[in-house]
């Protein structure tokens, strides 16, 4: 059984005639131990989605079932126990010692004082130690790396020892590294501790690269759900963006910009990642490549480019210069 | 024990130390003097040959250290309730105009009751409580709007600027008030303006102890929820905080604590602002287990301080208000001036 469902759910925002509608007939099922990525474009509703998930708001229409029971049946001190939550708001508490920040994961658990038992510190030692960032405890929030504060707040959810974890877009601010990482965490928390785990991404290709499944969020709004290769093979990936001047590219698991060509040739070349570099470099001066065309282009190196006539141009630019002139 | 909790202990123990030597001070310095082992004997319940002294020491100086301890604690953890539930450093109770709107609430009680009572407040208990209740409804007012504010308003600046303007709007509806109002009556409103741990009586003190104790009680049973509150309402939400119940209940408890205070003691700025401050800045954290109590304390001494240093002229009383600013200040500049590198902003 998936631990959170959601029946013929609709999500949007506002009231009465003011109401605006994301996404409708949402039947959708997180499992455990998967991570799940959350993708769309920019305001097609994965925030919102995420919220009636997290039942900060209501959905429209439907419903969402945690663990067997509707979540309007569910209190919030137990759904504090079954969904926690990395959200993208930065906190003000910047002079919490990052073990005092995880320490309140365990707010779920604890009494009306909120004092922390030996189990509670013991949770907090091991959730420090899953992330990674056990040699950090005693500092504060304040002082941390964006990538580092991530990662206590990914602490912080799993010291609240919910089996459903969410996330939204927890790699925004990152750099690439700090992307990885975080992703390939989540991905060994999901399978090492059992976890359902989504989280929202506008990283395509890291998302294509660690997440089991996708729901993909298209452009007329329906939500494409499955394993990451069924989604992909299924074509839905091209139909996120309305613009037809960014394309998918399968190879490259992730998108590309469509660019004007004014002449189109193809290309020999024994090294792959020479001829990808060279590809991208032709496409942005305006070559096109294509495979069923006479012209053809032979690259030795970066400076050696071997055109139609024989010539050698020593570079793109001067490729792109002669083609213009044949 | 953790670093943490050592330097607790050590604020803890240097802020008890301040606020004895603090009391122990202004019980011994005021405008008469009278001489350390007299007042020790006074107190300990030996009379003085001197009648006036006895009074003095037992009736005036005795409940005013008392008053600004209560009042100080109470006004500075109004402050820091303030400060974390609209997420805003800036915050106060004198800044959000919760103190202006209790003032008013005074100045109507005051009119209504034709500026013909003694003091600020009569010597009936009937008057008296309706000048309570008149501070209580006043800063409950101010708080029903900045609530609704809040909702509206995202940006903490802006909700600032709206409670400075409530604030102003309180104060000009005070000066029409009195201008209909009868010279005795400005005249009690004006000294009342100026801020005073002197007004509470010994008879009055039960009450005005009893309800801030109160308060302040229930304000350490809300540590839990405030720490959660500081990672902002959605991740408190998850964590099971019923963040609108508990917002409700820090404002009440924050406008029960300002109303009554500034019921007794006058509109006292500053206070609630700085002092929450001074107790993040001396123990580095924002955890509100440790932060409450030191803010307690740390309100209790800076109100002490103000005491002593009101009582230091030889020319008369010095008003708390112009004493406030000149501590208050100086130390929220350094808080602007300085708030890249101090963690608990960041």
């Amino acid at each position: 059984m998936a631990i959170l469902e959601t029946h013929n759910m609709a999500v949007g925002f506002g009231q009465g005639s003011k109401r605006t509608v994301l996404l409708r007939n949402l039947n959708l099922r997180l499992e455990q131990g998967h991570m799940v990525a959350l993708l769309g474009r920019n305001g097609a509703g994965k925030s919102t989605l995420l919220k009636a998930l997290t039942c900060d708001t209501m959905p429209v229409e439907g419903s969402v079932v945690i663990d067997g029971k509707p979540s309007t049946q569910i209190n919030k001190r137990a759904l504090s126990r079954l969904v926690a939550l990395v959200a993208t708001e930065r906190i003000m508490g910047g002079a919490f010692t990052i073990r005092e920040l995880v320490a309140l994961g365990r707010q779920p658990h604890t009494g009306f004082l909120g004092r922390l038992s030996h189990h509670d510190n013991e949770v907090v030692d091991s959730c420090l130690e899953a992330v990674g960032i056990t040699d950090k405890a005693e500092q504060h929030v304040a002082n941390l790396s964006d990538g580092e504060r991530q990662k206590a707040m990914v602490a912080k959810a799993l010291a609240q020892e919910t089996p459903i974890i969410l996330l939204d877009e927890p790699t925004a601010f990152l750099d690439v590294a700090s992307r990885i990482e975080t992703m390939k965490l989540l991905h060994k928390l999901a399978r090492e501790q059992n976890k359902a785990v989504l989280l929202s991404s506008h990283d395509i290709s890291q998302s294509l690269l660690l997440a089991d499944e996708l729901w993909v969020i298209t452009n007329n709004r329906d939500v494409i759900t499955g394993t990451t290769e069924q989604v992909v093979m299924s074509g839905a990936m091209d139909k996120v963006f309305s613009n037809s001047t960014i394309m998918f590219n399968g190879n490259l698991c992730d998108y590309e910009a469509q660019l004007p060509a004014t002449n189109a040739v193809k290309v020999k070349c024994s090294d792959p990642i020479l001829k990808r570099c060279m590809v991208n470099a032709f496409l942005r001066n305006g070559i096109a490549i294509d495979e069923n065309v006479d012209t053809a282009i032979e690259i030795k190196d970066v400076n050696h480019i071997i055109l139609p006539n024989g010539e050698i141009a020593a570079s793109v630019r001067d490729v792109a210069n002669s083609l213009a002139i044949i | 024990m953790t670093k943490g909790s050592h330097r607790f202990a050590v604020v803890t123990v240097f802020l008890v130390v301040a606020v004895v030597v603090l009391m122990a001070a202004c019980l011994i310095f005021g405008s008469v003097d009278i001489d350390t082992a007299t007042v020790f004997n006074i107190l300990m319940g030996n009379d003085s040959d001197n009648e006036a002294w006895n009074i003095i020491v037992r009736q005036s100086r005795l409940p005013m250290i008392i008053t600004a301890i209560l009042a100080g604690a109470a006004l500075s953890v109004s402050g820091l309730l303030l400060q974390t539930t609209f997420n805003n450093p800036l915050a106060g109770p004198s800044i959000l105009g919760v103190s202006t709107g209790a003032g008013l609430g005074v100045a109507i009680v005051m009119l209504a009751l034709g500026g013909t009572i003694g003091g600020v407040f009569g010597e009936s208990l009937g008057s008296y409580m309706a000048t309570l209740l008149g501070a209580l409804v006043g800063a409950g007012v101010v708080l029903v709007i900045l609530i609704t504010f809040a909702s509206i308003v995202k940006s903490s600046t802006m909700l600032l600027i709206i409670g400075i303007l409530v604030s102003y709007l309180a104060s000009s509806v005070i000066s029409l008030l009195n201008s209909v109002a009868s010279e005795q009556g400005l005249h009690s409103y004006v000294a009342w303006g100026f801020g005073n741990f002197a007004g509470v009586s010994l008879e009055q003190l039960p009450v005005f102890g009893t309800i801030i104790v109160l308060a302040l009680v229930a304000s350490l049973l809300m540590i839990k929820p405030l720490n959660a509150m500081l990672l902002g309402t959605r991740y408190a939400q998850n964590l099971g905080v019923n963040t609108h119940r508990t917002r409700n209940i820090l404002l009440l408890i924050t406008g029960v604590l300002t109303a009554v205070v500034t019921a007794f003691c006058g509109p006292i700025g500053f206070v609630g602002l700085v002092v929450p401050h001074i107790a993040r800045l001396s123990l580095n954290t924002s955890e509100h287990g440790r932060l409450l109590p030191v803010t307690m304390l740390t309100g209790a001494a800076v109100a002490l301080l103000c005491s002593l240093l009101s009582v230091s002229s030889r020319h008369g009383i010095i008003p708390i208000n112009a004493i406030t600013p000149i501590i208050g200040v100086p130390i929220i500049l350094y808080i602007i001036i300085n708030r890249r590198r101090i963690n608990y902003f960041n």
